[in-house]
């Protein structure tokens, strides 16, 4: 039987500003433990939170870059549950009233569009951070740093509109793309500032009712998030295949043995008497407020594509690659302003430059070849001062040390010979040393063309004017017929 | 409305009360009480009334996202029962 998979997510992302949510701590990573607290954060009797307006423009934001409609009045509600890393007994979310809800975003190229569903967006705060016994200490206590409580943190739900795990992918590039676009996060999924929970059932297919799901946590990247998926849609299909049930519960995806496994022993604790969180009053946003969000909206992901395609006449596959990052995106077009040559420029970025800083795992801002570099070098290059051949090697030195193309150029000594005289002598000296490849060659075995070009280029260690040296090689070789 | 003793029991896990046998059965009945004197309220035609969550009419209490020191903390560890290497130190937590 064939089983189709349903698939929502739950992304988590820490929003980028400079202070907590409730207090006036600061957000920065990597600060000495518990220094980045106060009585606020830190859940002391008789304090008051106080609501930072960024997080609400940043949550705004987001809302309106997935199609949200956004809620006239929100509130936020307390979700009561006990944990060493929670310091008041409840964490402070939203519930019945959170700020976005029925948006969309799209995946997949104009030919496969497809709409995934956002259910809703709301704002909470983090939790501290736990450190277990054996790494710090005595094996039977755990310790907490409590600089992450507090932390403002959107939840962006998804419809269950996923039906694989290659579109559970897709989903998660195209908002973190949108994220970075707007400024409210910084993505990263190895640092934890973005991060994916998953529900997910299989159900014969044809069938209408859901299975039951399971809620898979624990993917710290975005492969872990693909490769749980499919391993769970297999684990879920041989469940049913063996006339088993699925029993709803939350699993944790496990990176060594590539398996996700079984945490029934918290589903007992799932019951948050959520209420509405008295300390804080409603937030009302106005329409004037959403407008001035609105107008401050830099351009998304899908309109910067198409403008790509339209603009600079580029494939669709090329734009959509160009503009999966936003500094990516602004590193091209500073190129193309530089070089108006958007095809070439394309053919660089997304060869040689994104295979470079792939291999060094290096984002293109830490790029040592800016775009002053690469245009500098596709100057040389049109200009006959290099050859595409000797570019190569002008762009590894440019890329190792960090040098304009014209100081490697100079340094190594790689100006194209275009001069006559110079380019002769070797393509005379070639002719003469290979004098049966001459005759062959002038009795009609024509191909031996490309033997001679090669033997030139050799000879001079590649920098002969590719062109220049075509035209003499035909001369001498055809005017001896 | 009557509460049981299963749910005083669930209750007390809940709010990790340790309670005896008597205290259930006395909670259930106090418990019980409270919640038929509060369904009094029902009798009143709430209609037209929006459901309150605060009764101030205030909305949109915010701060600046500036970082500030509103309250010098020189140890914010000084009144944990156990600490050690800068953090609060608590029985050991299994998944």
């Amino acid at each position: 039987m064939d089983y189709e998979a349903i698939i929502g997510l739950e992304v988590h992302t820490q929003l980028l500003t400079k202070s907590k949510i409730f207090c006036s701590c600061s957000t920065q990573f990597g600060a000495k433990p518990n220094q980045h607290t106060c009585p606020i954060c830190l859940g002391m009797p008789g304090v008051l939170p106080v609501l930072n307006r960024d997080v609400v423009e940043f949550t705004i934001r987001t809302a309106l870059a997935t199609n949200c409609r956004i809620a006239p009045s929100n509130r936020f509600a307390r979700k009561n549950y006990f944990y060493p890393d929670l310091p008041k007994g409840y964490q402070i979310s939203q519930y019945e009233l959170p700020l976005a809800m029925d948006g969309y975003i799209e995946i997949g190229s104009n030919e496969t569009k497809k709409r995934i569903g956002i259910t809703r967006i709301h704002m909470e705060e983090d939790a501290g951070k736990l450190i277990h016994g054996e790494n710090l200490g005595h094996p039977d206590s755990s310790y907490v740093d409590f600089n992450r409580t507090g932390v403002p943190l959107m939840e962006i739900v998804s419809e269950p509109d996923i039906r694989a795990p290659e579109e559970a992918r897709e989903y998660l590039l195209k908002l973190k793309a949108i994220l970075e676009y707007i400024e409210v996060c910084d993505c990263n999924m190895e640092e934890g500032n973005l991060r994916c929970d998953a529900n997910i059932s299989v159900r014969p297919e044809g069938r209408r009712e859901f299975g039951v799901k399971a809620e898979l946590k624990n993917m710290n990247s975005f492969k872990n998030v693909q490769r749980a998926l499919e391993y769970e849609i297999k684990r879920q299909v041989q469940t049913l295949e063996k006339g088993e049930e699925i029993v709803q519960e939350t699993r944790l995806w496990d990176v060594n043995s590539e398996r996700t496994i079984s945490m029934r022993s918290k589903e007992e604790a799932h019951d948050y008497r959520y209420f509405p969180e008295p300390d804080l009053v409603p937030t009302v946003i106005s329409e004037d407020w959403i407008e001035d969000v609105r107008s401050k909206l830099p351009e998304l992901p899908d309109a910067k594509k198409e403008r790509f395609v339209r603009e600079y006449g580029i494939p669709e596959y090329d734009a959509g690659v160009l503009t999966s990052s936003r500094s990516l995106a602004d590193y091209y077009e500073a190129c193309v302003r530089l070089f108006p040559n958007p095809k070439i420029i394309s053919n660089w970025v997304m060869g040689d430059i994104l295979r470079e800083l792939k291999d060094d795992e290096r984002g293109i801002s830490e790029c040592p070849i800016t775009p002053g570099h690469l245009t500098g070098m596709l100057r040389m290059i049109e200009d006959g001062r290099i050859s595409g051949k000797i570019a190569k090697i002008v762009f590894e030195e440019m890329y190792r040390s960090g040098k304009m193309p014209d100081e490697v150029v100079k340094e190594k000594g790689l100006v194209q010979i275009s001069d006559e005289g110079e380019l002769l002598i070797f393509v005379d000296r070639v002719i003469e040393e290979n004098p049966d490849m001459v005759e062959a060659y002038q009795k009609g075995k024509t191909k031996l063309f490309g033997y001679f070009i090669g033997e030139v280029m050799k000879a001079s260690k590649g920098k002969a004017n590719p062109a220049l040296v075509n035209k003499f090689l035909k001369d001498r070789l055809d005017c001896n017929v | 409305m009557k509460i049981s003793k299963e749910e005083v029991e669930h209750i007390a896990k809940l709010a990790r009360l340790e309670i005896d046998e008597k205290e259930k059965e006395r909670f259930a009945h106090q418990l019980s009480d409270v919640l038929n004197h509060m369904e009094k309220l029902d009798q009143l035609d709430t209609e037209y009334v929006e459901p309150t969550s605060h009764i101030l009419p205030i909305h949109n209490v915010f701060k600046g996202d500036e970082i500030k020191e509103v309250f010098p903390m020189a140890d914010p560890l000084s009144n944990a029962p156990q600490k050690d290497h800068g953090h609060y130190r608590v029985p050991k937590i299994v998944e």
